[in-house]
């Protein structure tokens, strides 16, 4: 099935098999692999893109079913190669380890910070909780959603030395 | 010291995070050859079952199919240190999930269509299932022949004729003089099931078995070296026709330690005539096909003074090693050498066995046996305190191996070696150990829950063969930047930051001009034995040292050719290397760099590439009867501080904060250290509050999702979580950096259970602790076996040897002057 589909401001059309996830269809159709399947199973988030303004999980959406709509995956962060508020604050607080979760988390915390610039730590945890992150601990990531979205005094990880 | 460090010791971004955050990093799943086929795997649904009859006839006539195998048509064992495993099922299966044929195909749809195609006929036959049944002597044998099989002599102990894949003793002293010294004796026996790693990156291989035997594998592995060491042992290759490539790892956390997929993908390419072929593990295999954690069983019985000092200990390991041996084995030997914590036991025998049983095998997993036997040793240690009236804390401060005390292996400890103490004060005063604050005591006030606190203490060396080597390439551009390579993997521990960091600090470099190159390629890397271990840090660190002073040497040797003088009176800075007292005379590195010429044309030097090998130095193989010997790199300590609140009625409960304190030794990187700590922390918590294997009676694997196997989510981590550090130099790490990769997780599970207690009484012997394990506990009814089940939803166990008064909760703590001696299947 032909589809038509805006993916970071590139509109694209392709022919698709009906079966095909959103995910595969970034992935192998437009050879986006920044996102990432962690699970199939729309559990991990380590598939979240934005689907018309919602995150969704990729894994779970058919290609089809994005006929039309305007997609934005890691890709589109960026701008130019300059990092967004959020991916360096994530670059400074050290929020990545392996980085297979990296990009669905950034997509999440971009979705949060859009419907709440400035969220309170119990509001960042609830908007990243559909998102596994096995490295960090998440703490570090708190720490970083706290400054990308200006409250760096909040943000205070210290290493103590005893 | 630590004044006169520039880059060690700075909170350096980390180098790879750029393409991390933007997408563009590449992972093995990302990799698109030419022609590739993509693999699936059939699965045994049995854990025990002869195998009468495949038909692959309807698989290889499905358009689209490449290449289908099974076992028989393939020749050959593998194995880490005990050679026990076919790639392919041959005439048995021994675990539930047990890869018995495979297929190649043009898409992953006919693939798995074809693999539904495969027709496999079972003799299905009674599992072996319970450890502790396993080592009776009617039990069926896992691998029947195991008197056959190849293993590493120098370090395992196989029993054929058993399920004992392996044995590890350690004898101490005098254990019946030490419990005859003591006035009590306290004997418990902790348990833990098998848990998944779930690194966010399932397992994924990409092989081309070109023709003339020429082999690229591509693999999500931590270990691109032992992988084709392994590899090529097993497919009878030599070593320089066999290439591993690793690219980004997206997590390993020692699953992805040693030997997998790779020799299964690589024959379906060999039968699909060399074309690349493609398997990426679902998460569902990644529970079942690929390893997982040994459950262990842990009694311990401890002679004790009325005045808190332990005179014996008696420690009994057994490590359900599941179908293969694969790293059980060595997380048996490593455990069992550090089974005593870190505490002067002065005599003390452990007896550690790996058990095979018809289960998903166990591999390394951080920590690597430590998590799990921690769990019971430093439970085991509350309840000894308790049962002598002794505040827990004292008592472990007055047990605690100080300057002077030997380890159980005979190590003689010093003052540089760590300093467990100081971790455990520093602990203790960040929870405020003892007391309620006036804000714990109005929470309990009002929210009728209880408040409790509990510490725990924690220590681990690299388990490695005793002559574990790395090396380091440090070489310049006509910059006067550097890329270095090595064959560490960076899996998300930070290992190119921190080995940037330290060839900068040493080459007197911004580490901007350091770059640690991404991609691993055993064609083009120098050798390092696994990332694993908590070692890299100490031995690719000395590496990187010893290749940047070669390079130095070689830059010197020119600079003083081109400045007509002595190598002795040069000095060096970021840009030049100079005449000391004479510093205008100078040339730049970048002149240096790729060979120096003269105003007149002349050149001599060349290209400066530094190179740097290192070996741990003088490490020792365990006597087989005794244990004694050296094994350990290092010694990391480090404990753990947990503050809880529980419902006293209902058992739940929530951790409230969680502080830790690792003697590291020197912090090269205090973002990554914290890293390292939170992280290994709150993967400590999934462990100790929710993961683990069910099985039903069968066998089977019921729990292989993350619907039914939760990991901690952002929601899940308390609100305090809070790392410190102690530095205590190693005189052998670089700038006196140990490593502490591992550590955070270990200990965590403890100190909770040891807050639990503290708060309600309830005496928690099994982890996962889950609010209604808390609630059996407060009521003394048997602890839900997590083990293997009748039901989904659990069942009590009955069928523990050893008998009642040993394990249940209901029973008193101590039995004063007397010992308690209960039966034990021992071989």
């Amino acid at each position: 099935m032909l589809i038509s589909v805006t993916v970071n401001g590139d509109v694209f059309e392709r022919e698709v098999e009906e079966h095909w996830t959103l995910l595969r269809f970034l992935r192998d159709g437009l050879g986006l692999t920044g996102t990432k399947e962690g699970c199939g199973a729309g559990e991990c988030g380590a598939c979240t893109v934005e689907l018309d303004g919602r995150t969704v999980n990729s894994c779970l959406a058919l290609a089809v079913e994005a006929d039309g709509a305007s997609i934005r995956t890691i890709e589109g962060e960026a701008d130019q190669g300059r990092l967004s508020t959020i991916q360096a604050a994530f670059a400074r607080h050290h929020a990545v380890q392996c980085g297979f979760c990296t990009g669905g988390m950034v997509m999440s915390v971009r979705d949060l910070l859009q419907r709440n610039p400035r969220p309170t730590v119990e509001e960042i945890k609830e908007g990243i909780e559909g998102n596994f992150c096995r490295c960090t601990g998440y703490e570090q990531i708190v720490e970083a959603v706290l400054d990308a979205s200006g409250q760096l005094d909040a943000a205070k990880g210290v290493l103590r030395h005893v | 010291m630590s004044d006169r460090l520039r880059t060690v010791g700075a909170d350096v971004p980390r180098v790879e995070t750029v393409e991390k955050l933007t997408g563009d990093a590449l992972y093995t799943g990302d990799l698109l050859l030419p022609g590739m086929l993509h693999a699936k795997v059939k699965h045994s649904p049995h854990a025990r079952a002869r195998i009468l009859r495949i038909d692959t006839a309807r698989a290889e006539a499905l358009p689209g199919v490449r290449a289908v195998l099974t076992g028989h048509e393939l020749d050959y064992r593998i194995g880490l240190y005990v050679v026990d495993k076919d790639i392919l099922a041959k005439d048995v299966v021994r675990h539930f999930g047990e890869a018995v044929a495979a297929v190649a195909a043009d898409t992953p749809e006919i693939a798995g269509e074809a693999v539904g195609l495969i027709e496999v006929e079972y003799d299905v036959l009674t599992p072996v299932l319970d450890p502790m049944a396993a080592i009776r002597d009617d039990a069926p044998l896992v691998h029947p022949d195991l008197g056959s099989y190849a293993y590493v002599e120098a370090a395992f102990s196989p029993q054929p004729g058993t399920n004992i894949a392996h044995r590890q003793l350690v004898r101490k002293g005098d254990l019946d003089r030490g419990f005859a010294e003591a006035e009590w004796i306290v004997e418990r026996e902790y348990t833990n099931p098998s848990v998944q790693h779930v690194p966010l990156e399932t397992h994924v291989v990409v092989v081309q078995w070109k023709a003339g035997d020429q082999v690229t594998i591509w693999t999500s592995a931590q270990s691109p070296f032992t992988v084709r060491n392994l590899f090529c042992t097993a497919l009878r290759l030599p070593l320089n026709q066999v290439r591993v490539v690793v690219p980004h790892v997206g997590g390993g956390f020692g699953g992805k330690a040693g030997i997998h997929l790779e020799p299964l993908v690589a024959c379906l390419s060999r039968k699909a005539g060399g074309r690349p072929v493609r398997l990426q593990a679902t998460r569902e295999e990644e529970f079942s096909l690929l390893p997982c954690r040994s459950a262990l069983t842990y009694r311990i019985r401890t002679g004790v003074r009325s005045d808190g000092t332990i005179t014996a200990q008696q420690m009994t390991m057994y490590w359900d090693a599941g179908a293969y041996a694969d790293y059980a084995v060595n997380v048996t030997r490593a455990s069992a050498y550090s089974s005593g914590g870190p505490y002067d036991i002065p005599n003390a025998a452990v007896d550690a066995y790996a058990i095979y049983t018809n289960k998903p095998y166990g591999t390394a997993y951080r920590g690597f046996g430590h998590v799990e036997f921690f769990w019971g040793l430093e439970r085991h240690m509350e309840l000894v305190a308790q049962a002598i009236g002794m505040d827990s804390l004292e008592f472990r401060r007055r047990n605690l191996l100080r300057p002077g005390s030997l380890t159980l292996t005979g190590e003689r400890i010093t003052e540089h070696t760590g300093d467990p103490r100081a971790c455990l004060d520093a602990v203790a005063e960040a929870i405020d150990y003892g007391r309620l604050t006036a804000a714990e005591a109005e929470h309990e006030r009002t929210t009728g829950r209880k408040v409790g606190k509990g510490v725990a203490t924690l220590h681990k060396a690299p388990a490695m063969p005793s002559f574990t080597a790395t090396a380091a390439v440090v070489k310049m551009n006509s910059d006067a930047s550097v890329v270095v390579n090595i064959a560490l993997m960076e899996i998300g521990q930070g290992c190119d930051t921190a080995l940037a960091q330290i060839v900068a600090e040493r080459l007197r470099f911004p580490v901007e001009r350091v770059k640690v190159a991404v991609e691993r390629d055993t064609d083009k890397d120098p050798y390092d034995w696994q990332t694993v271990a908590s070692k890299g840090l100490i031995l690719s660190g000395n590496a990187c040292l010893l290749a940047c002073d070669d390079l130095l040497r070689q830059a010197y040797e020119v600079a003083g050719q081109a400045l007509r003088a002595n190598v002795v009176d040069l000095d060096h800075d970021a840009d030049r290397v100079f005449v000391a007292h004479r510093p205008e005379e100078s040339v730049t590195f970048a002149e240096l760099s790729i060979g120096y010429a003269f105003p007149n044309g002349n050149g001599i030097g060349g290209p400066l590439v530094g190179v740097g090998r290192y070996i741990a130095q003088g490490l020792t193989n365990l006597d087989k009867e005794t244990g004694q010997g050296l094994p350990a790199l290092d010694w990391t300590y480090g404990a753990h501080g947990v503050v809880v609140d529980v419902d006293p009625e209902t058992g739940e409960f929530d951790v409230l904060a969680i502080s830790s304190a690792y003697d590291v030794g020197r912090v090269v990187n205090p973002g990554l250290v914290r890293g390292q700590a939170i992280g290994g922390m709150v993967q400590g918590l999934g462990t100790a509050l929710c993961e683990g294997y069910i099985y039903d009676q069968q066998g089977r694997l019921l729990n292989p999702s993350f619907t039914d196997n939760k990991i901690p989510t952002a929601r899940d981590i308390p609100a305090r979580i809070d790392s410190a550090v102690v530095e205590t130099a190693q005189l052998d790490g670089p700038f006196g950096a140990r490593g502490v990769g591992e550590h955070p997780m270990i200990s965590v599970a403890p100190a909770i259970g040891n807050a639990i207690q503290h708060a309600t009484g309830a005496e928690l012997l099994h982890m996962p602790m889950r609010f209604e394990d808390v609630w059996r506990a407060l009521r003394s009814h048997d602890p839900i076996d997590n083990w293997i089940t009748e039901t989904p939803v659990g069942s009590c166990r009955s069928d523990l040897p050893g008998g009642d008064a040993t394990v249940h909760p209901a029973d008193a703590v101590a039995h004063p002057g007397s010992t308690h001696t209960p039966e034990v299947a021992l071989p």
